[in-house]
């Protein structure tokens, strides 16, 4: 099992999604979370895509999806030089216990009743998951989770690169197992 | 600028494209188109059937490499035009779809012939457009014409809301286009060259394993001069055939599921593959895991996501193979002016096997007619100046092996996506290219009537194609899949015709000439009678032998070394051969 997280800028146009969404069901991979929203400039938006590549490269997912005309660049997040979050919110019996967890963590809780307090949590996919962890015993009413997003650490941006070298897209190297792909 | 509307607008941008005809069916939604049309210089073809309009567009652009263009309403009319475009998507044709799509306002409410047509053909197009804003329609014509011939070549679909065509709008067509994310790269690494050169110069049993992409790239000059230079033996896939001449000594035909003894094993036995425009498809590697299982693959393509998809590449080369092999060829020969490469005992081997195992058949015993004798005599006796289009199945496999190709765009057929039903539309589209080229749809009679109805607009258009329908009364590539692999359980494959239709009445009342050919010593003087007429299409009955079968053959997902040359008959090879 081979778990990557693909950058993607995409135009911000009309059915964008659908085009990415059908790309990956067509051909066979598997889409463990997908966030995207809309960077600093409106006319393009980023995706951030984890995926659980069995059987395929990650060269030749990357390859299909840049053929896609509304993608304008795509960039894997490596754990060493990136930074990666996810948000949860999950609603959980008001106790003494579930709170000592929200502490442990340095979790926030961001409503409160008499019976239930929900929970907001901010971190690595691990951290996320080992506060999951905890609190599955006490018994979790409902949650929901954003799926993870990605930002590349130091002074380089996908964006910086993706339009300094727009119309020389990066050619394929059959030989790597990382793709960068730019316009 | 000037006042106009969507609709107008639509059309100047059709005329600024290029387009000289287009085929199509008006209908509700695309109807404020069809008014300026009526005015165009563009010629607009009325076929019978959206689908005839697709593989027309697709037989168009395939026989001058310019783009199609086809032309339809909303709902059934873009849905019937689903076969085709996901057709020439899989073929890599260059083909643009104009849709009507039902008003803006009544988008999504499952209004009378609304059906999500971008949605549907999102999976098979390169690139697909709903505009709603007459504003934008000569940008997205512009981008749809830019985006369908440049790079791997491919269909784009525009579908324009009906309100867009009427509104009031300025024209204003794009001088340039310029897309954030499309920037095909055209010019290979000066690095990959000399690696490929290096591979080639090292290679003791090479093969040149080429691919429709030359025809697309317009590189067959070039692909002459790389194997004279090299001397390398070539083969040419399904989607290849013309792009290196039959008659050339180095060309050992076909490869693949039906191809010759000498083509499929010269890549199961070499030690590199020199791929150009070709994409490892299953018809052709078989079972993929043994497929030329010792080489070494130059892959040369200018789509980077067929590098590696199938079969890892040693040496990628992406770029337009034009360009490719005008930087390879020179670096190769200056290469090889060094080297002391010796292919003579490769090329011994391989040229053995041709003589050995040419492709050939059996006349039937009973007297009838033998389909591969009919299109062998339709391709000698019309020439390799004719353009020859096939439908699917036995006739189309014929139509590759026993018709002699010369020049690229004089073979079209459906490759990929294998589709019933093409040959008839498609030498429509062929003819309207290539007005004074002889043009023979070989069909077979399971195909021929899918799509026959476009002869009445061949008729009505003065498009006089030749149409020679192989009838055996039955489906017959899956006939012979049944008598191989189903224990000779015919399930459906007999077609019961005897003469339902009678498709020599069958042309005459369509407007075209019908002849009809049951001897086998009348095939040479009913073709000769077919060749003669010119002023109409004609199609000719051949009431060919039934239990013809298509040979050689891998059988599917077997390995391409299980190779079969008749029935239960492997290959007689030489003992130091295995």
């Amino acid at each position: 099992m081979a778990i990557h997280t693909l950058a993607v800028l995409v135009e911000n146009s009309p059915g964008v999604l659908a085009r990415v969404a059908s790309l990956f069901s067509r051909r066979g991979y598997n889409i463990d979370s997908l966030a995207v929203g809309q960077t600093e400039n409106p006319k393009v938006s980023r995706m951030t895509i984890v995926l659980n590549l069995e059987g395929h490269a990650l060269d030749q997912v990357s390859a299909q999806l840049f053929k896609l005309v509304n993608v304008i660049g795509i960039s894997e997040m490596k754990d060493s030089d990136s930074l990666k979050r996810e948000i949860l919110l999950v609603k959980v019996a008001n106790t003494a216990a579930t709170k000592a967890v929200v502490n442990k963590y340095k979790a926030v809780i961001v409503d409160e009743s008499k019976s239930t307090i929900s929970i907001e949590a901010v971190g690595q996919s691990s951290e996320i998951e080992s506060l999951l962890t905890e609190l599955k015993p006490h018994g979790i009413r409902e949650l929901v989770q954003s799926g993870l997003v990605a930002l590349e650490r130091g002074d380089d941006t996908l964006v910086d690169r993706t339009l300094s070298t727009m119309g020389t897209a990066n050619e394929s190297d059959p030989n790597s197992s990382t793709a960068d792909y730019q316009n | 600028m000037s006042k106009m509307n969507g609709a107008q607008s639509l059309v100047h941008a059709l005329e600024a494209a290029g387009v000289d005809v287009m085929f199509g069916i008006p209908g509700g939604a695309i109807l404020p188109a069809y008014d300026p049309i009526f005015d165009s210089k563009i010629r607009h073809i009325l076929v019978r059937h959206e689908q005839g309009a697709g593989h027309a567009a697709t037989g168009y652009a395939q026989a001058t490499g310019r783009v199609g263009v086809c032309i339809a309403t909303s709902g059934p009319g873009a849905t019937n035009l689903v076969t085709p475009l996901a057709d020439a998507q899989m073929d890599s044709v260059p083909v643009v779809a104009i849709t009507g799509q039902v008003p803006s306002a009544a988008i999504g409410t499952d209004a009378f012939q609304e059906a999500d047509i971008r949605g549907i053909t999102m999976p098979f197009t390169k690139h697909n457009y709903l505009i709603t804003d007459p504003a934008d329609i000569p940008r997205a014509i512009a981008e749809a014409f830019h985006i369908a011939s440049t790079g791997r070549p491919g269909a784009v679909l525009v579908d324009i809301a009906k309100d867009a065509l009427q509104k009031e709008t300025t024209f204003n067509y794009p001088k340039k286009v310029s897309l954030a994310g499309y920037n095909p790269v055209v010019e290979p690494k000066s690095e990959a060259i000399r690696d490929a050169a290096a591979l080639i110069t090292q290679s003791k049993k090479p093969v040149l394993y080429v691919g429709g992409g030359v025809i697309k790239a317009n590189a067959a000059k070039e692909l002459m001069q790389l194997a004279e230079i090299t001397g390398v033996p070539v083969v040419t896939t399904l989607m290849a055939r013309g792009a290196f001449p039959d008659s050339h000594k180095q060309h050992l035909g076909m490869p693949g599921m039906h191809g010759t003894v000498a083509a499929v094993t010269a890549l199961q036995k070499a030690d590199l593959l020199i791929t150009l425009g070709a994409r490892f498809d299953d018809r052709v590697t078989g079972k993929l895991s043994t497929f030329a299982p010792n080489a070494k693959i130059i892959h040369a393509d200018i789509d980077p996501a067929e590098i590696g998809k199938n079969r890892h590449a040693d040496v990628a080369l992406i770029g337009d193979l034009k360009n490719i092999l005008i930087a390879l060829n020179p670096v190769t020969k200056a290469a090889l002016a060094k080297s002391s490469q010796d292919l003579t005992p490769w090329l011994n081997e391989v040229y053995g096997w041709q003589t050995k195992f040419p492709l050939g058949y059996d006349k039937p015993s009973d007297g009838s007619v033998s389909p591969q004798y009919v299109i062998e005599r339709i391709g000698k006796i019309s020439g390799p100046d004719t353009i020859f289009t096939a439908g699917v199945g036995q006739h189309q496999m014929w139509a590759s092996q026993f018709i002699g190709y010369e020049k690229p765009r004089t073979w079209l057929n459906s490759g990929g996506l294998g589709t019933m039903g093409y040959a008839v539309p498609a030498a429509m589209g062929a003819k309207v290219g290539a007005p004074d080229t002889t043009v023979w749809a070989i069909d077979g009679d399971g195909c021929f009537q899918m799509t026959n109805q476009e002869l009445v607009t061949c008729a009505l258009n003065n498009i006089p194609i030749k149409v020679a329908v192989i009838n055996n009364e039955s489906l017959g590539m899956v006939r012979q899949w049944q008598t191989l692999f189903y224990n000779q359980r015919y399930s459906n494959t007999d077609l019961h015709s005897k003469r339902v239709p009678d498709f020599k009445l069958l042309a005459e009342a369509m407007g075209c000439v019908g002849l009809r050919c049951e001897r086998p010593e009348d095939v040479d003087k009913t073709i000769d009678a077919a060749m003669a007429i010119n002023d109409r299409p004609v199609v000719v009955d051949f009431e060919v032998h039934r239990d013809a079968m298509v040979w050689p053959m891998v059988a599917a997902g077997t390995s391409n070394d299980d190779i079969t040359v008749a029935r239960s008959m492997a290959p007689v090879w030489d003992s130091q051969e295995l």
